[in-house]
């Protein structure tokens, strides 16, 4: 092996570490933590391990109805998200609006701020008119946040779409709407999917919004996941954090597996 | 009848001209060639055509109908885009099978449709494969049958063989050809390449800056080109830029020994010599060849083996010892031989 190459093998060696400790250092204590019946400072390994919280995380109502909460909450953002998103970002791409700067600073405007103020302002005003204390809110700011990237998103895939591939199917005959559904949309999944898995992670994991509009009537799995913890009930805590991990690294699996194939090879050509 | 006519269309883009006054009928069953550098509104005049452009000026018809202001999906007019524009997410057979859809014809009758047209255009077997696993002819010609499947009034090419390799090309352009005499298709060609366009069309029009030129069949627009850009565009051609004179009234200018009458709407002082690579002929300087009108002198400077001629650069003795024409010639001659250049009259122009 040649002396550049040796380098290079040890500095490979020292990232993958690296990496291995940030990551799945954390991950490993929050693995041992859901199984942990007793864990006393200082043992590396708990004292005592069990499925205790795992099968009360599945049994015990408050614990399996935050994440049902959560799950049902992302899916109506995930897809107000997209029906709102997608008319809006084919605008951007195929037209110049005549407002377009400031549309597009509308739409950048909810991550421009700091969280904390604006969701307790918001907080405020949607007490008003009964959106606190319920899912509905919740729902309302995560598709209103949501908006940031998914307009972002999709427009740069419509941009992408070359604007001929819409002008031969006129050019034979089909309508604009037609043309949209049947070329351009398809074109777009890719992207639609992209922006929907970014949601829906992002929805599943947000914290402030939902604590200040939803306490203390109802509770997401991250907010339930907070109070958990709190409450030094570290083991809840942690099996939270596990299944809220989990749809991450299904759509990594399905992203890997199906869009690359089908999609980004058939775009090529 | 003339199927498609166009007057006075304009577009501008900022500063640019990219349709400056079009006007131009293609005849029913024809092909009409335009040709014109890059940049000179070929394109933009097809998409204008096809209802893509909104024109700042001007009238289309089609059948004697004003079609200036119906959209793009009601025109009944096919146009095949430069890069093919095929759909990635739609196998062969659904990309053919589009436009024949719209047309509400049923199962039956497209199967059979985009089976005459696949063997129409030589390429059965391909229906179930997307355009990625096609090879670039392969995509030409799927992109040529998802155009003509759907029997347009009109049909449009936007260079379709500038992808290709110059083998098939060459082939394929004889095959367009013989497809569009076959179905008596309508047909506007854009292309570049002037060889190509003489060789196909009916009709020809140059184009440059958004102007036609000039529109003529390929024969007059060869041997009788309107000014000096077409002159120039058309054949590989020597260009002499020299001053002219006045006497008696008449313009002349010199050319080494040989003095030429310049037509009297000739600039004086730019006066322009065009004559082709191919249609003059060289000898040894002492020697004479009959039939020829002009002679001048010259010195052999440069020489290429073009495999079925020599392509030789000639300084021509003259007052300006800079002026070097090409000759494409058949017979052998070496650097530094001293020969004369011999000219046709109707072979030479001057603007
Ligand atoms: N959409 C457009 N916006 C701005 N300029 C354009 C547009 N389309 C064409 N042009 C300009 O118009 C001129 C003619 O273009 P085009 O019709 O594409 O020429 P050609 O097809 O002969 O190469 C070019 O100078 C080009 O830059
Ligand atoms: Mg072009």
């Amino acid at each position: 092996m040649s002396k550049t190459g040796l380098g290079k093998m040890i500095l490979k060696i020292i990232v993958m570490v690296i990496i291995l400790f940030v990551i799945l250092g954390p991950l490993f204590g929050v693995v041992l933590w859901s199984f942990a019946m007793k864990w006393y400072w200082p043992h590396p390994i708990p004292q005592e391990m069990g499925l205790k919280y795992w099968s009360e995380v599945f049994h015990r109502g408050r614990v399996l109805d935050s994440i049902l909460l959560s799950l049902e909450i992302a899916c109506i953002v995930v897809g107000l998200s997209l029906i709102i998103a997608s008319p809006a970002a084919y605008g951007f791409s195929r037209y110049r609006l005549p407002f377009e700067k400031i549309l597009l600073v509308l739409f950048l405007m909810p991550q421009a701020f700091p969280q904390l103020p604006i969701f307790i302002n918001i907080a405020a005003i949607f007490s008003h008119y009964h959106l606190t204390g319920n899912m509905w809110g919740i729902i309302f700011v995560h598709t209103m946040a949501s908006l940031v990237f998914s307009v972002w998103i999709i427009t740069a895939t419509f941009r992408a779409i070359p604007e001929e591939l819409e002008q031969v199917a006129l050019n034979l005959g089909a309508s604009r709407l037609r043309t949209f559904f049947t070329i351009t949309l398809p074109l777009a999944v890719p992207g639609l999917i992209a922006s929907a898995i970014f949601v829906f992670l992002w929805s599943m994991g947000e914290f402030t919004g939902a604590f200040f509009i939803g306490a203390p009537f109802i509770q997401t799995a991250p907010v339930m996941m907070y109070t958990a913890a709190m409450g030094y009930n570290m083991q809840t805590a942690s099996v939270v954090a596990l299944i809220l991990m989990a749809p991450a690294i299904i759509f990594m699996v399905v992203i890997e597996k199906y869009l690359k194939a089908e999609y980004i090879a058939g775009l090529g050509g | 009848m003339a199927t498609v006519v166009t007057k006075g269309l304009k577009k501008f883009y900022g500063d640019v001209h990219a349709l400056d006054d079009v006007s131009l009928d293609i005849e029913e069953g024809t092909l009409l060639a335009v040709i014109g550098p890059s940049g000179s509104g070929k394109t933009t005049l097809l998409r204008s055509i096809a209802g893509f452009v909104k024109l700042d000026a001007g009238k289309i018809y089609l059948d004697g109908e004003d079609i200036t202001h119906v959209p793009p999906e009601k025109r009944n007019i096919s146009m095949f885009f430069q890069n093919y524009a095929l759909w990635p997410h739609m196998t062969v057979y659904n990309n053919i099978a589009y436009g024949l859809r719209l047309r509400k014809y049923n199962k039956n009758e497209i199967a059979e449709k985009i089976r005459w047209v696949l063997q129409l255009l030589d390429i059965e077997g391909l229906e179930d494969r997307k355009p990625s696993q096609l090879s670039g002819g392969q995509q030409q010609r799927i992109a040529l049958a998802r155009a003509i499947v759907v029997e347009p009034k009109v049909l449009l090419l936007d260079e379709p063989l500038s992808n290709l390799d110059a083998k098939i090309r060459l082939r394929i352009r004889f095959e367009i050809k013989a497809l569009q005499q076959k179905l008596r298709l309508t047909t506007l060609y854009v292309t570049h390449d002037q060889e190509e366009a003489l060789s196909i069309a009916d009709k020809v029009a140059i184009m440059h800056n958004g102007k036609i030129l000039q529109i003529g069949d390929p024969q007059e627009i060869y041997t009788k080109p309107a000014t000096l850009f077409v002159a120039d565009f058309v054949g590989t051609n020597n260009v002499i830029e020299k001053k002219g004179y006045v006497r008696d009234g008449v313009k002349f200018v010199n050319l080494g020994k040989l003095v030429l009458q310049a037509p009297p709407n000739v600039d004086v002082n730019k006066v322009n010599i065009v004559f082709r690579a191919d249609e003059v002929e060289i000898e040894r300087r002492n020697e004479e060849i009959p039939g020829y009108d002009y002679r001048f002198d010259g010195t052999i400077s440069g020489k290429l083996y073009m495999g079925f001629k020599f392509r030789y650069e000639v300084t021509v003795d003259d007052e300006n010892k800079d002026i070097k024409v090409i000759v494409n010639s058949d017979k052998d001659f070496s650097i530094g031989d001293k020969i004369g250049v011999f000219l046709k009259k109707d072979k030479v122009f001057i603007f």
